[in-house]
């Protein structure tokens, strides 16, 4: 009863994969191979398509388990670096977030704060190797008798370190401007005022979930390049949110889509985990990401063969209307395309646009990925449970 | 013909003293000042773009130094750790000189010091410390801390 003419499963995706006689192309160069081919010839020859973004992922953080001390502790309060965790947990785990900031950073107090170090910062320290000093304390009870420990600590002294990140990949984003008259620190980037430039975020044609606009194949189970190392989709991301207005295409015209993952810290590198501080707003975590997406038909052909210039971005002002959180219709749309090519028409008025996540890192990550499944030691996850999702009339002829 | 951007620093003593229109009169140099600050009876400080071919910017800042006026290349003073750059292009939109502009279709991040005022702009931006001393012109810089 299929609708299509072209139908693999992933099994057979994985079992040519297993072979190495698996096709995979990456985004970028699925938009060329859908183009020559046609969909339905390009889904019969291409098996996988990677993707990848490099950005900064406010809503991450790592499950740390510091082990067992001598004599027992549970411990209350934890610091690394002097960056509060998480304890609330059991005996030794606790839960680092990348926003965190260390302990006696002066924040915003002289404006606009540097936010030097922070949450994110100790996870690359951590995925690099390097020593970190690990303190905490405790009331003490029966079998926890120990009030207080301090150890300095490499990634290879905790029994379990995961990161574990509640909303990543966020599937199209806004486009940052400032109308007010003062020059503002977001977590846009900064901002100058009266319009004067504009910020976004995105891998945009690379984007894992932009090439799966309605999370067909990327579900609970999907495995994927997390941080250098290998993760999970866990599920959909808080805000997760299919109903957004789409195009023709079934893209997504704003942020929407989201996806909560999960992976080994142990197996990630400091390249693709980057501790980030954004002046004048805090600190956070730059985390690379990429997602095979398996061509099961010719109509995960069209989407993955998406290009910037199909993919529209609502124009936020970051000065007055997104702070009071009332709903406000954006100045406009724009393409990935044309805030590429580094300015857009905002009213008339030409601004300079710049990119917050690398694109260059992107296809690093895209390639990467693509070198794994080729050389067979990547399979695709099936997933067990869909993500919420919207309907799709389907393309138009 | 060369150029060379140069941070020029005129300590209390010769602060007022002209100097620097002698570039242009005795050494047929083109000097374009890109930013200068003067704090009164301390010091100025002036970022200079020398024009001119090799031997006579040489000259110029000889010429210069023995007029006792500090000159620093904006080379030396500023530069990107590539090592800590990801690419990402956030410095890109609001340098005001272009120095750091994106390439494409490769879409890196290239920083050219010749263009660089030194206005501090991506120290500020860039979240992963990448641009290094880019504020020459900060007023709390160099043991000026009583100038609050
Ligand atoms: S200091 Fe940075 S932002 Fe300013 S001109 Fe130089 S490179 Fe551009
Ligand atoms: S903001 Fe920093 S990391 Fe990003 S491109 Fe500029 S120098 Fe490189």
């Amino acid at each position: 009863m299929s609708e299509f003419k072209v139908n693999k499963t992933f099994a057979e995706i994985n079992a040519k994969i297993r072979q190495g006689t698996a096709v995979v192309v990456t985004a970028e160069e699925m938009i060329g191979a859908t183009k020559e081919y046609g969909p339905v010839e390009a889904a019969r020859k291409v098996d996988v398509v990677t993707t990848g973004t490099f950005g900064i992922m406010c809503s991450s953080g790592a499950f740390l388990n510091f082990g067992h001390t001598k004599p027992r502790m549970r411990a209350s309060k934890v610091f690394i670096n002097d960056v509060e965790a998480y304890a609330g947990i059991a005996a030794v785990d606790c839960y680092i977030g990348v926003t965190q900031t260390r302990e006696d950073d002066p924040l915003n107090k002289v404006f606009p704060g540097r936010f030097r170090y922070g949450g994110g910062h100790v996870i690359e320290d951590l995925v690099a190797g390097r020593e970190v000093l690990l303190q905490t304390s405790s009331y003490g009870t029966d079998c926890y008798p120990n009030r207080s420990y301090e150890a300095k600590m490499t990634l290879k002294d905790f029994p379990d370190a995961v990161l574990l990140n509640p909303r990543n990949c966020y599937q199209n984003y806004n486009c940052a401007v400032n109308l007010s008259k003062k020059t503002i620190y977001t977590y846009m980037g900064i901002l100058r005022p009266d319009c004067m430039n504009a910020n976004f975020s995105t891998s945009g044609q690379l984007s894992p979930l932009l090439n799966d606009p309605l999370y067909r194949t990327i579900g609970i189970g999907t495995r994927i390049f997390l941080g250098g190392g290998i993760g999970y989709v866990i599920g959909a991301g808080t805000q997760h949110n299919p109903n957004v207005k789409r195009s023709k295409n079934g893209v997504v015209m704003g942020g929407a889509g989201t996806i909560s993952v999960r992976g080994d810290m142990k197996g990630m590198s400091p390249k693709y985990l980057r501790g980030a501080s954004l002046t004048g707003y805090g600190c956070s975590l730059n985390v690379g990401i990429g997602i095979p997406i398996p061509i099961l038909n010719e109509e995960m052909a069209r989407f993955t063969s998406v290009s910037d210039d199909e993919i529209m971005v609502p124009v936020v002002d970051y000065g007055v209307s997104y702070p009071s959180g009332e709903p406000s219709p954006p100045l406009g749309y724009v393409t990935y395309g044309q805030l590429r090519n580094g300015e857009i028409d905002v009213d008339g008025k030409k601004i300079p646009t710049s990119p917050l996540s690398s694109y260059a890192a992107a296809r690093e990550i895209a390639e990467t990925l693509k070198d794994w499944i080729k050389s067979g030691e990547f399979l695709l996850g099936e997933p067990q449970d869909r993500l919420p999702s919207a309907k799709f009339e389907g393309f138009e002829d | 013909m060369a150029s060379r951007n140069v941070l020029l620093i005129f300590k209390s003593n010769i602060m007022y003293k002209p100097v620097i229109y002698r570039l242009a009169r005795d050494f047929d140099l083109i000097f374009n000042i890109l930013e200068a600050k003067i704090l009164p009876r301390r010091e100025g400080r002036i970022l200079l773009e020398l024009r001119g071919d090799d031997e006579t910017i040489e000259k110029g800042i000889k010429f210069l130094q023995d007029h006792q006026v500090v000159v620093e290349l904006l080379a030396d003073k500023v530069w990107r750790e590539d090592d800590l750059c990801v690419h990402c292009g956030a410095c890109t939109g609001l340098c005001p000189t272009e120095a750091l502009s994106l390439s494409r279709p490769e879409l890196k991040v290239l920083f050219d010091v010749q263009k660089c005022v030194a206005c501090g702009m991506c120290g500020l931006v860039c979240p992963f410390g990448a641009m290094k001393d880019v504020t020459l012109f900060d007023p709390f810089a160099e043991g000026r801390a009583e100038e609050k």
